[in-house]
């Protein structure tokens, strides 16, 4: 690690101003940043820590639509969202381990956007909206490739809001050694249709899957998904698995997800 | 009925007390007055010439005491290879220099280029990035069999090829087998990698060198299997240290699993800053700096081939290996795909002929070495692999195949030059086939299928030889070192014992086992025996804990040293009781004297023996301290049968564990919990091999898996709940305690069960797969169903 200075704001303004400096960086539960810092692959020389924000904290549900805190712990997530949104609760529980569940925030998650993450996933099927402090952003206009999303130079997820579907539901395939998803597919449906989202398996990071999308949106079983696949090219290649394994994943984990949804 | 004390008892592990409540004592917790730290600066390119290191500007960078660069070890010695191969032509092997630091070129990602020390680490990590480094790449020899071949890049310039020998096992055999082959009914022949590993104790390795300039003294702190192995080879070898002049500690060591074994630059480097600095030089190793320093296992590339006749009886099996060395030879490197391989390539099996080629290879990676089993795993998996796969060409069942070829008689000398001294396969396989309830797996299987699942049974034997071994034989075999082992006794004037022994124990429980030896052999409480380790300087020189050597050979050192404490114990009680000394018995902690009611406590004999008022001082000394150093006669012979039931997602390729039993014949056990903990290990690390290790370079030499991110470590989940029986006891026949060594067992025996068991599986499925490559991870078990 290098040296760095920290701040502690207590308000999302006094946070973006902190983050107004020169080479200052947000700090969310850190278990994506620290790890970077100790490898000194980043040298940020201030961090601005989100935790003490109390505004970014917490979960409510209104009308239909469940909104998160930017700063909301997954384990936080995984505790208060099983009976209002299942699918979500399952998959922040699932998350890395205790530790990084109890430090690692959805805000966090969703800023970094890695490409074998979960909560993108959730973030794109749901349809939901990425409220920062300065705008509101539609998933499908967030997520923008690997590592990479809408967000401004320090711009602040405050809050996440998710329109809660009525059946949804994660598959996980976990990469052995990290446990990241070397697949993952979220399936939510909702009265008006059905969205899929992928994510570990593309070069471009999160992406829906439309074809399986509209046939389950037709008829929301397994069997519709049948004869459907994806085109190996723009998968990811790694030690982990082929092209071609991880299209093949996609129509497995989205059968699963639809059998498992009910 | 289970014993509560002594030999054959399981009283739970005295040393975790303090592992488990924060008060172990490991390197990292050893920090000297006045300390510096050093940080290497490391290559990041595989093959390179280095062509300038400025280390002006860092040099005056904050903190900084000094750079040292491969320039400043001129004149000192190299780190030295510990066993030396004679090849096939009688040549020995090419043996390349080792420096501390890089001397002109690097030879793998990872290799120490320049030592910073530093008042702090970070400020010694600051000035290392500083270092203005140029190095001109040169292509990274990777691929073993490309290295090799005529004009490939050399590793070593002034070596004549990549090629560090090309081993012939037994060359005389040679046209036996090709005959026994040409004659033969069947053929089986079978290509296969042994995974490259990485051992990843839980505690990365660490050296704190310290230097004395009033007494001239050096002291190392390391993390190490064998201090007094460390302080010969770098007293000797590379700084020119006597050993009256070096101390090396080597206190609580957080696992070694064989990485721990070797000599590394590190150590040598400490050691030597310290004494060129006046102060002490501590280095601990990051996680990610382990992946890319600590020795890795494994790593051979094997073709197999099992003849048989028309009643198939295997009647010869040869076997060409490629075994990678890495960069540089490491400390035992050489010994490891030669006598610890080709010697137990005869297995549970009565083949009369066997040829065993190896061909070590030099590649621009980290060096490999001596893992758990070492060898041993390496001939396991490639001969009950093969016999596995005969037996689904020959269409017979798997174990009846076994058990045909059995070796039933012992002593067996095999025609791979080791004499077998004892052992009983049939009743291993016996206890298996029970404990496994293989008679249940058609049921099993059944139900697996109802669920949409593949469902396959893997079996097979293995062998190893164990406490390593007579120092006249592997004196012949290449080792440049002895492999007896010590033990002094120490009995205080109030009876309790302080046992100083050559072995070290560093997760194996020791502390705890021991004792029992030594309580059960006076009859007096564990309580009373302390087991001290680890420091030359109290400690008689010994050979440490490798080859589950410890209680074959350590064990025996204590056991003849105690007898000798217990010969002088019964003069002296002669002496008190004014009886013969023949007459004198021992039992439950008192002398009596045979077919009286005469007797005194072990107590009064030791308080007489350092208060010697009414004492034979005439005859014997006083005091009571005995040390004895134990050679044994041969290996321990070790075997056992295991099976392991996988279930397969035909969808996915992901297998998971579902059974796994293993029957092992370890002749007598100390601790039957212990031995339970280290076959369960064991089997973890072998399932780990199996399923989810490997370390995998890019042909740039760049190791993929350089973290936990990628190099995928067992966890809990991956493994299932074990049958372990270890009740086949075929006892040692020539250490005296009967033993054979149960630490590697689990890793030697189990890869090959889960490889059979993913390929039963496979083949019930309806695939024509014969073999897939570990680890079986979902994407290449998914992959070769596909193909
Ligand atoms: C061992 C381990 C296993 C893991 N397994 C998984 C897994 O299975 N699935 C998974 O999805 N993730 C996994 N993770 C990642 C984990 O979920 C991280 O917590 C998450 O990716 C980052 O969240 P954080 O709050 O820790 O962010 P930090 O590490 O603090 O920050 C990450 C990045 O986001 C920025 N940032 C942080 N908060 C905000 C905010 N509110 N607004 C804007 N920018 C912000 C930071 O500046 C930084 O660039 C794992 C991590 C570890 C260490």
């Amino acid at each position: 690690m290098y040296n760095f200075e920290v701040e502690q704001p207590t308000s999302v303004a006094d946070a973006v101003a902190a983050l107004g400096e020169e080479e200052a960086q947000a700090l969310g539960g850190g278990q994506t940043l620290i790890p970077t810092l100790k490898q000194r692959l980043a040298s940020p020389s201030k961090l601005v820590s989100l935790s003490g924000i109390a505004e970014m904290q917490g979960m409510s549900a209104d009308a239909g639509v469940l909104s998160i805190g930017g700063g909301t712990a997954h384990a936080t997530v995984a505790a208060g969202t099983a009976a209002s949104y299942p699918a979500l609760a399952a998959l922040a529980g699932n998350i890395g381990d205790p530790a990084v569940r109890n430090r690692g925030t959805i805000g966090g998650s969703l800023a970094n956007n890695d490409p074998a993450a979960c909560y993108p996933a959730a973030a794109l099927a749901s349809g939901a909206t990425i409220v920062t402090n300065a705008r509101e952003i539609a998933a499908d206009d967030y997520f923008d490739g690997l590592f990479t999303t809408a967000l401004e130079e320090g711009e602040i997820v405050t809050q996440v809001r998710f329109p809660v579907p009525e059946v949804a539901n994660y598959q996980k395939f976990v990469q052995p050694a990290s446990r990241f998803a070397l697949v993952g597919v979220f399936v939510a449906k909702y009265p008006d249709g059905v969205r899929v989202a992928v994510t570990g398996a593309s070069e471009d990071g999160v992406f829906r899957w439309s074809e399986a999308e509209a046939a389950l949106s037709a008829n929301f079983n397994a069997d519709a998904l049948e004869g459907l696949s994806l085109s190996p090219d723009g998968m990811m290649a790694d030690l982990h698995g082929t092209k071609a394994y991880r299209a093949h994943l996609i129509s497995v984990l989205t059968k699963r997800a639809v059998a498992a949804a009910g | 009925m289970p014993k509560d004390s002594g030999i054959g008892a399981s009283p739970k592990r005295r040393e975790d007390q303090r592992f488990l409540t924060g008060n172990g004592n490991y390197t990292d917790d050893i920090n000297l007055r006045g300390q510096a730290y050093v940080h290497f600066l490391r290559s990041d390119v595989a093959h390179g010439r280095i062509t300038s290191i400025d280390t002006t500007a860092a040099s005056a960078m904050p903190g900084v005491v000094r750079i040292f660069t491969g320039d400043d070890f001129e004149g000192v010695g190299g780190i030295p290879c510990g066993w030396q191969i004679t090849d096939k032509h009688g040549e020995v092997m090419q043996e390349p220099a080792h420096p501390v630091l890089a001397q002109g070129k690097v030879r793998y990602v990872g290799d120490a280029i320049a030592a910073v020390v530093a008042e702090t680490a970070d400020q010694a990590r600051d000035a290392a990035e500083a270092i203005e480094l140029d190095i001109e790449e040169l292509p990274a020899v990777i691929n073993m069999k490309e290295a090799v071949k005529e004009g490939a890049t050399k590793v070593h310039d002034d070596l004549t090829s990549n090629l560090c020998y090309d081993w012939g096992f037994v060359e005389e055999n040679k046209p036996a087998v090709e005959e026994a082959f040409a004659n033969a009914a069947h053929v089986t022949t079978l290509e296969l990698v042994n995974n490259r590993l990485i051992a990843n104790p839980m505690e990365p390795r660490v050296a704190v060198g310290d230097f004395n300039r009033s007494t001239g003294d050096s002291t190392l702190y390391t993390t190490s299997q064998n201090p007094h192995v460390i302080r010969l080879l770098m007293g000797a070898f590379v700084l020119g240290i006597p050993e009256h002049k070096l101390r090396v500690i080597a206190p609580d060591v957080g696992g070694g699993f064989g990485t721990k074994i070797f000599h590394y630059a590190e150590e040598a480097f400490c050691t030597f800053a310290a004494k060129a600095l006046n102060r002490a030089v501590k280095w601990t190793s990051s996680r990610s700096e382990a992946f890319i320093t600590d020795a890795h296992g494994r790593d051979h590339v094997s073709t197999i081939q099992l003849a048989l006749d028309a009643d198939n009886n295997f009647t010869a099996l040869r076997t060409d290996t490629y075994a990678n060395m890495g960069a540089y030879l490491s400390t035992f490197a050489p010994s490891v795909p030669t006598w610890l391989h080709g010697t137990l390539m005869a297995g549970n099996y009565k083949t009369p002929l066997i040829y065993v080629n190896v061909k070590a290879v030099f590649t621009n990676t980290v060096p490999v070495d001596a893992y758990r089993g070492a060898g041993r795993p390496e001939a396991t998996y490639q001969l009950e692999r093969v016999v596995d796969k005969a037996a689904r060409e020959l269409g017979v069942d798997p174990i009846a195949l076994r058990r045909q070829n059995f070796i039933t008689e012992f002593p067996y000398a095999t025609p791979v030059a080791v004499e077998y001294d004892t052992g009983d396969y049939n009743a291993t396989m016996d206890k298996l086939e029970e404990i496994a309830d293989l008679k249940g797996f058609a049921a099993r299987r059944a139900a697996s299928e109802a669920k949409g699942k593949g469902r396959g049974l893997g079996v097979n034997c293995y062998i190893e030889a164990c406490g390593i071994a007579p120092s006249n034989l592997v004196g012949q075999l290449g080792a440049r070192a002895g492999l007896y082992e010590s033990a002094t006794v120490r009995v205080n004037a109030t009876g309790g014992l302080v046992v100083m022994t050559g072995s070290h124990s560093h997760g194996q429980g020791h502390e705890t086992s021991f004792p029992q030896v030594i309580a059960d052999m006076i009859g007096i409480d564990e309580s009373m025996v302390e087991i001290v380790h680890g420091d030359t300087a109290n400690t008689p020189m010994g050979m440490g804990t490798y080859g589950s050597r410890s209680l074959a050979v350590g064990g025996s050192a204590m056991v003849r040293a105690t007898e000798k404490i217990i010969a002088k114990a019964k003069k002296i009680a002669a002496h008190l009781m004014e009886a013969a000394e023949a007459d004198i018995e021992l039992k439950d902690g008192a002398f009596s004297v045979a077919g009286t009611d005469k007797s005194v406590a072990w107590g009064d004999v030791t308080l007489a023996a350092y208060v010697p008022h009414n004492y034979p001082l005439e005859d014997i000394e006083p005091g009571l301290e005995e040390t004895a150093f134990y050679d044994p006669a041969n290996f321990t012979y070790p075997s056992g049968a295991y099976a392991c039931e996988v279930e397969l997602d035909p969808e996915t390729g992901k297998v998971s564990i579902e059974r796994f039993a293993a029957a092992d014949d370890f002749g007598n056990i100390v601790n039957p919990m212990i031995v339970d903990g280290q076959v369960h290990g064991g089997i973890g690390q072998g399932i780990g091999q199996a399923l989810l290790e490997a370390a995998i370079y890019n042909e740039d030499g760049q190791l993929l898996s350089a973290s936990y991110m990628d190099y995928a470590m067992p966890r809990a989940d991956d493994l299932p709940f074990y049958q372990v029986d270890h009740s086949c006891q075929t006892p040692c026949t020539h250490n005296p305690l009967g033993v054979k060594g149960c630490g590697e067992a689990g890793a030697i025996g189990s890869p090959p069960a889960v490889v059979n068991a993913v390929v039963d599986a496979l083949q019930s499925m309806g695939k024509d797969i014969t073999h897939v490559d570990m680890p079986l991870s979902p994407a290449r078990v998914w992959t070769a169903m596909n193909e």
